[in-house]
């Protein structure tokens, strides 16, 4: 017996018989964090982060049964030991650390080296089995600055304001969108956000978390006020009658996946910038480094390719199939009408794992 | 070379054509001449010959990125660019800036070196440059520099800088030249006129006939009627050959196609037009592979396209001939402003004169009402023939695609319904997505592959075929992955014929996807029996 296993329902440690991040009903669920691929309706049971809570209550259910469990604390059930660790990808998002009689794994959720500015930031954790996301495991995925980024996104920004045309900006409202708040020149004109956003803004407002304040985008919004702002909204809004009041306007996206060409093009929005809430290349694999471990079990993304290269560079390593989705998990749960296709994901999306033979 | 890469940001981060019309115009201004030269070089597609193979390149990036091959190659398809793979995985050391001219020296400098010297100037330079201008120097090394300008772009972006006609600019960039034989200045701001018979005059191109508000066009008289008196008319035969354009000028000739591509030595059956035809000649039309007095199939003319030089045989097989349409210049003036039915006038004389049989004359075809145009389209498909052109006799040579006073109105394409067997994922802004397929049809039990097609679905249909693929591969090979075959299309084609090079032993032209089948079962789908019964029909 594994201290986890993969099963249908999710990573499951039998000992205790507690799952983590589920995707069919448990009775006990370990939540890493609140996006929609992690967190799912139905358990009987939550543990996960303080921060984390009031967003599982706005986006699951308001009355479900959750204890939080603070970073660093540990709670252990029958003989197996858990703990949260900060895994830098959103607000209140943790690894799991899972210890018995010794043996330590941990599952990370998804999860970023570099601070954003909203996220409690990563922190390694030695173990002796790692299991690991790896939504941009390939070479071409490598972020540049941050800060070079933000400028970028506030040069569109002034040049939009100063043409009297509305910026647009696709962005997850959990997490990405906050980012974005934060990392923004406020002075360039008002924000205003997409009903989504501000949902999380308020949840995220419950767990202590300090925000600029912003407007969210009513019928009453002036439209003078737009044609200067900034409007934060989920990708899936983008092309629904919701934006027509915003005319003219410029549309762009944040996401790692704005690091290729072919998939800027492919989302028909006017621009595309590369900041991602996941893990780099070179990160995933200092990641790797930093735990010690000598197995590493890749669960979504290029997993294929990132285990072969793992095992060629000496280490014990496989992946599984899950239901996780990466970053084309879009947490569009607030108003929007439609669902859109996120620009592109990797192979083995949600649903449809594939295995590749080993060549 | 910052100021380059800054232009090709702007061009790359809109869809807008006025705002890179406007980026190119700046730059226009901006730019240092001889890298201006070397812009409107890559962005009309004349660029250095390449100077290594893509497998030397491939194992060169998976070096200095420190990952093995496998490695870079599936990186390359997740990308779908090689120029764009190596931009993201290699590392910045040491700067290096220098402007665009001398990067592309540095490129042509590579031919000839022992591989070991490549290899060293080549990682030097990709540890010397990032972002766009690594990506540039990418697309230089690798040819193939498509990003999103055309030659329109181009030109009107060089017109608002420099203050020039766009007409005589296009005529200007056109022809045989490159930045190691020119100026910008020569080229572009006050070239001397004795300086190139070769050049050619920019090609004037028919959009097709649209139906009521920009409908397809079907095949009625309601297409017709909206463009007036047909006494203001002229109708003639739109061939499937390869369009031309014979130069007879200072005792020589020169054979262009509408590629750009001087193609002289191909078609040695048109050495004669120097002696034909005055000097000063300039003609448009169509070569086509010709015998006994009509066309040959274009699968035949297809032996001839690929070839430098051509062999004795083929010359006799294959015969072409230069179907004329149109009269550019006459004793070495332009007379494309002058209107159609005295262009005309002139090149019947001047075929005449000539009485060359490999210079036919495109018929005007006989007609008094709109009703003998669709009858004539009814009865048009045959002999390599895709349709009919439109002219209004009052018409200049324009330059450029145009709406208005030509338009070609195809036959109605043949179409049969066939199974996707393998896809492959595409390039560009299909880059992750398998958008290139393949289709079979039915003999014996199995499906046999007779066309590829890449387009004719929409993006969400696109998306939907994607993730098909994804989830009902039977097997790899490489790229391309084998799926089961369960779904079924109307591939749409403008021509056929019989093909001893296609495993099929079919060919079609131009095939496409006309429409997603989802009401047929892959037994529904056509047998190849009934393909080949399509040939000659």
């Amino acid at each position: 017996m594994s201290l986890l296993e993969f099963s249908d329902r999710g990573i499951h440690c039998p000992q205790a018989d507690v799952y983590i991040d589920p995707w069919r009903a448990v009775d006990r669920a370990v939540i890493t964090h609140a996006h929609s691929d992690h967190a799912r309706r139905g358990h009987r049971h939550y543990l996960c982060s303080p921060v984390t809570e009031p967003l599982l209550r706005t986006r699951l259910d308001r009355y479900a049964s959750i204890s939080t469990l603070a970073p660093g604390r540990s709670v252990t059930v029958n003989g197996v030991r858990f703990s949260l660790h900060p895994a830098g990808h959103i607000p209140g998002s943790m690894q799991v650390r899972v210890e018995h009689q010794g043996e330590v794994w941990v599952a990370t959720g998804d999860h970023k080296r570099d601070p954003d500015g909203v996220s409690e930031p990563f922190e390694p954790v030695r173990c002796h089995t790692f299991i690991t996301e790896c939504t941009f495991g390939l070479p071409i995925y490598r972020w540049p600055d941050p800060a070079e980024v933000f400028a970028e996104i506030d040069a569109w920004w002034r040049q939009n304001a100063s043409e009297g045309v509305c910026s647009i900006l696709s962005a997850y409202s959990l997490g990405k969108a906050q980012r974005v708040l934060m990392g923004v020149d406020r002075g360039i004109g008002p924000i205003y956000v997409h009903g989504a956003v501000a949902n999380m803004n308020e949840a995220l407002a419950q767990a202590g978390l300090q925000l600029p304040e912003v407007k969210q985008v009513t019928p009453d919004t002036p439209k003078e006020e737009l044609k200067k702002a900034l409007v934060i909204t989920p990708g899936s809004a983008i092309g629904t009658p919701w934006t027509r009041r915003m005319r003219p306007f410029s549309t762009a996206m944040v996401s790692g996946w704005m690091q290729l060409r072919g998939w800027r093009r492919r989302g028909n929005l006017d621009r595309g910038f590369v900041l991602s809430d996941h893990a780099d290349w070179d990160d995933l694999l200092q990641a790797v480094k930093d735990t010690g471990a000598e197995r590493i079990i890749a669960t979504h993304g290029y997993t294929d390719h990132f285990s072969r290269f793992l095992r060629e560079c000496g280490y014990d390593a496989t992946s599984e199939s899950t239901e996780f989705a990466g970053e084309s998990e879009e947490g569009s749960s607030g108003t929007s009408t439609r669902s859109v296709d996120p620009p592109g994901r990797p192979e083995g999306g949600p649903g449809r794992p594939e295995q590749t033979p080993q060549a | 070379m910052n100021r380059e890469a800054q232009l090709f940001e702007e061009l790359d981060a809109t869809t807008s054509t006025n705002a890179k019309v406007a980026a190119l115009a700046r730059y226009f201004r901006e730019g240092d001449d001889s890298d201006k030269l070397w812009v409107i070089a890559l962005l009309s597609g004349r660029r250095p010959r390449r100077p290594v193979t893509s497998t030397q390149l491939r194992q060169w990036a998976a070096e200095v990125a420190g990952i093995p091959d496998w490695l870079f190659e599936a990186s390359y398809h997740v990308v779908g660019d090689f120029a764009e793979t190596v931009t993201h995985i290699a590392t910045l050391e040491i700067p290096v800036e220098q402007p665009l001219s001398a990067w592309v020296q540095e490129v042509e400098a590579l031919r000839g070196l022992e591989e070991e010297e490549q290899a060293r100037r080549v990682k030097a330079a990709w540890a010397g440059l990032e972002g766009m201008a690594l990506f540039v120097f990418n697309k230089v090394l690798t040819g193939g520099f498509r990003i999103g300008v055309s030659q329109k772009i181009l030109v009107k972006g060089l017109g608002k800088a420099t203050g020039i006609p766009e007409d005589v600019l296009a005529h200007r960039l056109m022809g045989d030249w490159s930045p190691h034989t020119t100026t910008f200045s020569d080229l572009v701001l006050e070239p001397t006129s004795t300086d190139d018979d070769a050049r050619p005059y920019p090609f004037y191109l028919a959009y097709g006939i649209e139906g009521p508000e920009g409908t397809a066009a079907g095949a009625g008289l309601e297409e017709l009627l909206p463009l007036g008196d047909p006494a203001d008319w002229q109708a003639e035969h739109k061939w499937d050959g390869i369009r031309g354009q014979v130069i007879v000028r200072g005792h020589r000739h020169y054979v262009w196609s509408r590629g750009e591509e001087l193609v002289t030595d191909k078609y040695p059956e048109f050495q004669a037009f120097v002696e034909g035809l005055p000097q000063g000649t300039v003609l448009d039309g169509e070569i086509l592979a010709w015998k006994d007095g009509k066309p040959l199939p274009f699968a035949e003319l297809q032996r001839r396209i690929g070839r430098k030089t051509v062999g004795k045989k083929l010359l006799t097989d294959v015969p072409v001939a230069f179907m004329v349409y149109d009269l550019l210049e006459l004793s070495g003036r332009d007379v494309r402003r002058e209107p159609l039915s005295w262009r005309r006038e002139r090149l019947e004389e001047l075929v005449t004169a000539a009485d060359l049989p490999m210079l036919v004359l495109s018929e005007v075809l006989p007609f008094t009402t709109w009703q003998e145009v669709v009858d004539l389209r009814e009865h048009a498909r045959a002999n390599s023939i895709e349709g009919l052109m439109l002219k209004r006799l009052d018409s200049p040579y324009e330059v450029g695609r145009r709406r208005g006073s030509w338009w070609k109105w195809k036959v109605d394409p043949q179409s049969i319904d066939a199974v996707l067997t393998y896809s492959m994922q595409g390039h560009g802004r299909r880059a992750g997505l398998y958008t290139d397929h393949t289709f079979g049809l039915w003999q014996d039990g199995e499906l046999v592959t007779f066309a590829k097609a890449y387009s004719g679905l929409t993006d969400v249909e696109m998306k939907e075929v994607d993730a098909f693929v994804k989830k009902h591969t039977v097997q790899r090979f490489g790229p391309v992955r084998q799926v089961e075959p369960e779904l079924v299309f109307e591939i749409a084609f403008e021509g056929i014929g019989a093909s001893t090079r296609h495993k099929s032993g079919v060919a079609v032209r131009f095939p496409r996807i006309a429409r997603w089948r989802r009401d047929k079962k892959p037994e529904d789908a056509n047998t190849l029996d009934d393909l080949k019964a399509l040939i000659g029909s």
